[in-house]
C-alpha cells in the first residue's frame, strides 16, 4: 500500500509521519499546492503550524487546493489520518465532528502520555485491544476537544492524565463511517523504542492491515 | 549624495570623537547621514567586538574535527559518514529585557538563521537563561514567562525541536536577564556553504520577509550600552518575530543549495543589510553595489539609511550566477518566499548604496569591516565586593535533610519541567534522551551513532573566581556530555559580561577568557564560533560574569547513550573522579546569604581529563546504568537526582562533605560492582525508598521527588 502525507507551508511533523508510515509500507509527500493524491491508499495531515497557524489553528489550510482532493477521497470512503495540526485541519473542514480549543493551561504542552483505547473497530486501532493503553506524546497549544454532538471516540486520554482539557478526556475521534479519524496526539512520535515507544506504531499498522484486506490480493 | 551628517550626530549613534575622527582620516571628508548610519552599526562593540576580539585571540581553534571555525555564520565540526555539525551560541539578552516575549523568540529566530546560512539543517535548539530571584520579583516572574513562551514560540513552530537548556537566577539579572540561544544544524559535508562573496558581475539576492521599520539600530541601541530608565520607550528596537516566515525560507535555503543555486549565502541579523553584505564583500574581498529602490518594503517612504540598518527577521542574503536567479526565483516561489535581486558583486571593493542608479553611500568595505579600533582592556583586580549577599534562607543550623530538601527545592536546583513541557523536545524524530533523562541531550544519527550537546555556565561561581569559574563551566559541560558516552568535538560560548570599559568588568573578562582558553587546552576542545554580549549593566551594577559554554560530542552507539537516573537495586555506586569540593560560590553558600567570593577549588586538569575519558568508555561500552556528574548542591543532591530520575533509592557512605562543590570534576555512577570498581570508588548501592547517607541524612524518595518537582512551579 501507499501512504501520502501532505506538506502544507508550516507543516513541521511532515517529515516524521512519512518516516512512520514508511516504516510499514511506502510512503510520498503530497505537496499541498497540487490537486493529485499520487493513487495513495491513505492520506495522513500532519502536525506543524499549517500557514502558522495564523487566524486560527488549521484554518487556513483547508482551503488548500489539495484539500479539495483530500475531502472527495474521505467522502469516498477514503482513509484520512488527522495527526494534531492534521486533526484541527480535519474539523475545520468539516471531515470531523467538533473542534480544538485552547488548552485549559493557555500553554503549549508536550507531555507523553497514556492512552486508552475506546474503540478498537475501527481502520486505525484494529490492531489494538479495546482498553489497551499506548503510550504516545502530545504537544500542542490548540488540543482541548469539544463538540456540542456526541461523536465517535476512538482514544482518550487515561485517567489523570489529561493534558489540555478535552470534554470527557477525548484524544481521538473518528467520522459515523469510520474512515477519517483524528488524535492530537503524535502516533508518528512514537514508532521506535530509541526515541521514546513504539505503541504509535500500532496506529500505521492497522492502517496496513485494513487497506491489505480491502485489496484484491 | 545626501548632505553631510552634522557633526554631533556621530556621538548620538554611539561613535567616540575618536572614532569619528579616525573615519575622517579614513574617508578623507566627511560621511553623509547614510554612510553614518552604516558605520556607527559597524563599529558598535555589537559588530566590531572592539573590546573583545583581541582577547578572543587566546582561545584554542583547531581541531582535527573542526570544518568551519570563528568567523563563519556558525562553526562546524565533522561527525563521520559524511556529516557535518554546525553549531553557535548567541545572545538576545538585551531586547528580551525589554520585550521578553519577542525577545527571546528572535533570539531564537536569529540563530537558527545562523545555522542553516552554513547549509545546516537546525535539529536542535537549547536555551541558557538567568533571571533574577523570582522569591521577590514580579518582574522575575515576568520575565521568565514571557521568555520561556517566546522560544517556545519560535521553536515549536519552526520544528525545531528544544532539547536542553539551564536557568538560574540571581539577584545581579534582576534588571538585565540573559537570553542566550543555542542552535545545531546537520549537513551532508558538501552542502556547507561560506558567506564570502564571490564573481564580480554576481547578483544579490535578498529572500525573505519584507523589509521594515522594526529593529532600527537594535545593535547599537540596544546591545552595545548599558540599560538604564526608560527602557520601555527602546521597545520600537525590538524585532518582532515570524517563525512560519522562517519555517519557509529554511525550507527554501536548504533546497536552493540542494540544487547547487547559490554561491554564498548570509543571514541578516544586527544591522541588517549593512552588516550582512559588507562582511560578504569583505569576507571575498570584492565589492557590493545595493540598489534600495530594488528592496521590497513593508511600509512607503522609508529613508535609504532605514532601508540598509533595518533588523527586520526572516530574511537572507545570496550571491548567485547571473544565469542561475531564474531557477533560484522558480524554487523561490513555490515556497511561497519572496526573492528580489537588489545588487551586485563588483571588483571595487566598496560598499555603494544607490537610489534608482543615485549613489547615495559608497564606503571602502575595510572602512566599514576592519578599520573600527580595537581597544586593549584596562583590567583591575576590584579590592571590595562588587555584588550584594543574597538573600539568608538557611541560617546553617538546619539539619542535612532539611539542607538537602531546600536545595532541591530552591529555584536553582528544582526540576525545570515546567519550563521545558512548553518546548517540543521530539520533533525531527532524532530525540534520544529527552530533558532529565540524562546529563546532555542525544541525537541520533542515521548511521546508528548519535551526537551529543549540552549548555552550561555558573555565573555565581565565575564572580567568585572568574578564571576557575570560567574553567569550570567548560569543565562541566565536558562532564555532562561524558555522562552519556560522548567525545567533544567542539566547543561554542557566549560571553556574557558588563561593561568592559571598567576595570573589574574588564578583569572578569580578560580572566574568564584566559580560564576558557586553558580548559580548552586541557580537554583538547576548539572553540569553532560563538558571541559576545557586553554592557550587561543596570543602574544597580554588573551582572555576574557569565560565560556560557556549549559543547557538541559525538557517540559510536546511540542504543549505548548513557542516563541520570538509578536504574537497578543491588547496584554498586561509584564516585568518579578528582572530587575535592567546597563550599565557595556554592548553593549551600547562596542559601545561606553569603556573596560570591573566594577562591574556588583547584583542578588538576590531567585528572579531570582521565575521569571525563573513563566515564565516556565505560557509558559506551554499556558497562554503566547511569552517570551523571556533581554539580550544584554537591554529591547529596546528585545522589538525590539520581534516585528521583530513577525512583528507587540509594544506600551510601560520603567521603566527602556532601554539600561541597566542584563542577566538572566528579561523577556518581552505578553499575554492576566490576564495572564501577574499574573507575571509581565504590561508595553504596543503588535500593530501599530512601536516599541514606551514613550518619548524615536519610529521606524518602517520594519526599525528594516531591520537593524538586514543586520547586519551580510557583514561579513558572
Amino acid at each position: 500500500m501507499k501512504f501520502g502525507v501532505v506538506r502544507f507551508p508550516g507543516s513541521c511533523d511532515d517529515v516524521d509521519a512519512l518516516q512512520a508510515a514508511a516504516r510499514v509500507d511506502d510512503a510520498v509527500l503530497l505537496w499541498h499546492g497540487d490537486r493529485d493524491l499520487q493513487g495513495v491508499d491513505a492520506v495522513v495531515i500532519p502536525g506543524g503550524f499549517s500557514y502558522g497557524d495564523y487566524l486560527r489553528a488549521g484554518a487556513i489550510a483547508r482551503f488548500a487546493p489539495v484539500m479539495e482532493e483530500v475531502t472527495e477521497f474521505a467522502h469516498e470512503g477514503g482513509l484520512v489520518l488527522g495527526i494534531c495540526n492534521g486533526f484541527q485541519v480535519l474539523c475545520e473542514a468539516h471531515l470531523l465532528p467538533g473542534a480544538l480549543l485552547p488548552n485549559t493551561s493557555l500553554r503549549f504542552i508536550f507531555r507523553q502520555v497514556a492512552l486508552e483505547v475506546v474503540d478498537a473497530d475501527t481502520p486505525y486501532t484494529r490492531a489494538c485491544e479495546p482498553g489497551q493503553r499506548l503510550s504516545i506524546p502530545v504537544k500542542h497549544t490548540t488540543g482541548r476537544y469539544f463538540s456540542p454532538e456526541p461523536v465517535r471516540v476512538v482514544l482518550r486520554y487515561a485517567p489523570g492524565q489529561n493534558p489540555n482539557g478535552s470534554q470527557d478526556d477525548i484524544a481521538g475521534v473518528s467520522n459515523d463511517a469510520g474512515n477519517v479519524f483524528g488524535l492530537m496526539p503524535h502516533p508518528e512520535h512514537a514508532v521506535d523504542a530509541l526515541t521514546g515507544s513504539t505503541d504509535g506504531l500500532q496506529i500505521f499498522d492497522s492502517i496496513r492491515a485494513h487497506v491489505a484486506d480491502r485489496l484484491p490480493v | 549624495m545626501s548632505p553631510t551628517a552634522s557633526p554631533s550626530k556621530h556621538r548620538a549613534l554611539g561613535l567616540t570623537d575618536h572614532e569619528y575622527e579616525l573615519i575622517l582620516e579614513r574617508l578623507d571628508r566627511e560621511p553623509n547621514d547614510v554612510e553614518l548610519a552604516m558605520l556607527s552599526l559597524m563599529w558598535s562593540e555589537h559588530c566590531a567586538y572592539k573590546h573583545s576580539r583581541r582577547l578572543l585571540r587566546r582561545l584554542p581553534t583547531q581541531g582535527p574535527h573542526v570544518l568551519l571555525g570563528p568567523g563563519e555564520n556558525a562553526g562546524a565540526v565533522d561527525v563521520g559518514a559524511g556529516f557535518a555539525v554546525a553549531f553557535k551560541v548567541e545572545s538576545h539578552n538585551h531586547p528580551s529585557a525589554v520585550e521578553p516575549f519577542q525577545g527571546a523568540a528572535t533570539g531564537v529566530g536569529g540563530i537558527l538563521r545562523d545555522v542553516f546560512a552554513v547549509g545546516a539543517r537546525p535539529i536542535a535548539v537549547l536555551d541558557s537563561l538567568r533571571f533574577g530571584d523570582p522569591t521577590r520579583s514580579d518582574r522575575s516572574r515576568y520575565l521568565l514567562d514571557r521568555a520561556v513562551a517566546g522560544i517556545g514560540h519560535y521553536g515549536n513552530s519552526i520544528g525545531v525541536p528544544t532539547v536542553g537548556g539551564e536557568i538560574y537566577f540571581e539577584q545581579s539579572y534582576e534588571q538585565n536577564c540573559l537570553i542566550n540561544a543555542m542552535c545545531l544544524g546537520l549537513a551532508p559535508r558538501e552542502r556547507l556553504i561560506r558567506s564570502a562573496a564571490v564573481g564580480p558581475g554576481n547578483v544579490l539576492v535578498l529572500l525573505g520577509a519584507l523589509t521594515g521599520r522594526d529593529g532600527i539600530g537594535g545593535a547599537s541601541v540596544l546591545a552595545s550600552a548599558e540599560l538604564g530608565e526608560g527602557d520601555e520607550a527602546k521597545r520600537p528596537s525590538v524585532q518582532i518575530g515570524d517563525p512560519f516566515s522562517e519555517k519557509k525560507l529554511l525550507e527554501c535555503c536548504l533546497e536552493l543549495l540542494d540544487r547547487g543555486l547559490l554561491a554564498s549565502l548570509q543571514d541578516l541579523g544586527a544591522a541588517g543589510l549593512t552588516s550582512s553584505a559588507s562582511e560578504m564583500a569583505s569576507k571575498g574581498g570584492v565589492g557590493i553595489d545595493i540598489d534600495v529602490h530594488r528592496v521590497p518594503l513593508r511600509e512607503p517612504g522609508m529613508e535609504p539609511f532605514e532601508i540598509m540598518i533595518s533588523e527586520s527577521q526572516e530574511r537572507m542574503l545570496c550571491v548567485v550566477e547571473p544565469e542561475r536567479v531564474g531557477a533560484l526565483i522558480g524554487v523561490c516561489e513555490r515556497w511561497e518566499v519572496l526573492a528580489e535581486p537588489i545588487g551586485s558583486v563588483t571588483e571595487s571593493r566598496r560598499m555603494r548604496v544607490l537610489k534608482r542608479g543615485t549613489v547615495v553611500a559608497d564606503l571602502p568595505v575595510e572602512v566599514l569591516v576592519d578599520d573600527c579600533p580595537l581597544y586593549d582592556l584596562d583590567p583591575i583586580q576590584p579590592a571590595i565586593q562588587i555584588y550584594q549577599p543574597p538573600d539568608r534562607l538557611l541560617t546553617g543550623d538546619e539539619s542535612p535533610a532539611e539542607t538537602l530538601m531546600a536545595l532541591l527545592g530552591s529555584p536553582n536546583l528544582a526540576s525545570r519541567r515546567p519550563v521545558f513541557e512548553q518546548y517540543d523536545p521530539v520533533v525531527g524524530s532524532r530525540t534520544v534522551r529527552r530533558p532529565e533523562e540524562a546529563d546532555a541531550a542525544v541525537l541520533a544519527l542515521q548511521d546508528g551513532s548519535a551526537i551529543a550537546v549540552a549548555i552550561d555556565g555558573n555565573g555565581r561561581r565565575v564572580a567568585c573566581d572568574p578564571r576557575t569559574g570560567a574553567a569550570e563551566a567548560v569543565y562541566e559541560c565536558a562532564a555532562n556530555v561524558a555522562c552519556v558516552g560522548a567525545e567533544p568535538l567542539g566547543l561554542t560560548n557566549c560571553l556574557n559580561f558588563g561593561n568592559p570599559e571598567k576595570p573589574h568588568v574588564a578583569w572578569q573578562l580578560t580572566e574568564a577568557v584566559e580560564g576558557l582558553a586553558e580548559a580548552c587546552r586541557a580537554l583538547g576542545i576548539p572553540v569553532v564560533g560563538g558571541n559576545v554580549s557586553l554592557y550587561n549593566e543596570a543602574p544597580t551594577g554588573p551582572i555576574f560574569p557569565t560565560p556560557v559554554v556549549g559543547i557538541v560530542g559525538k557517540l559510536p552507539d546511540a542504543r549505548r547513550a548513557g542516563r541520570l537516573g538509578f536504574l537497578h537495586e543491588g547496584d554498586a555506586i561509584g564516585l568518579v573522579g578528582p572530587f575535592e569540593p567546597s563550599f565557595v560560590g556554592s548553593e549551600l553558600a547562596k542559601l545561606r546569604g553569603e556573596p560570591p567570593r573566594g577562591k574556588l577549588p583547584f583542578k588538576d586538569e590531567q585528572a579531570v581529563r582521565d575521569a571525563h575519558t573513563a566515564v565516556r568508555e565505560a557509558v559506551r561500552a554499556g558497562a554503566l546504568h547511569s552517570a551523571h556528574d556533581i554539580a550544584e548542591g554537591g554529591l547529596a543532591v546528585a545522589l538525590a537526582e539520581c534516585c528521583v530520575a530513577g525512583s528507587v533509592g540509594a544506600r551510601v557512605n560520603a567521603p566527602v562533605e556532601v554539600f561541597g562543590e566542584s563542577p566538572g570534576c566528579g561523577f556518581v555512577v552505578s553499575g554492576p560492582e566490576e564495572a564501577v570498581v574499574g573507575i571509581g570508588t565504590v561508595i553504596g548501592r543503588v535500593g530501599g525508598p530512601a536516599l541514606e547517607i551514613s550518619d548524615v541524612l536519610a529521606v524518602a524518595v517520594s519526599e525528594l521527588a516531591a520537593v524538586h518537582r514543586d520547586g519551580l512551579v510557583k514561579f513558572a
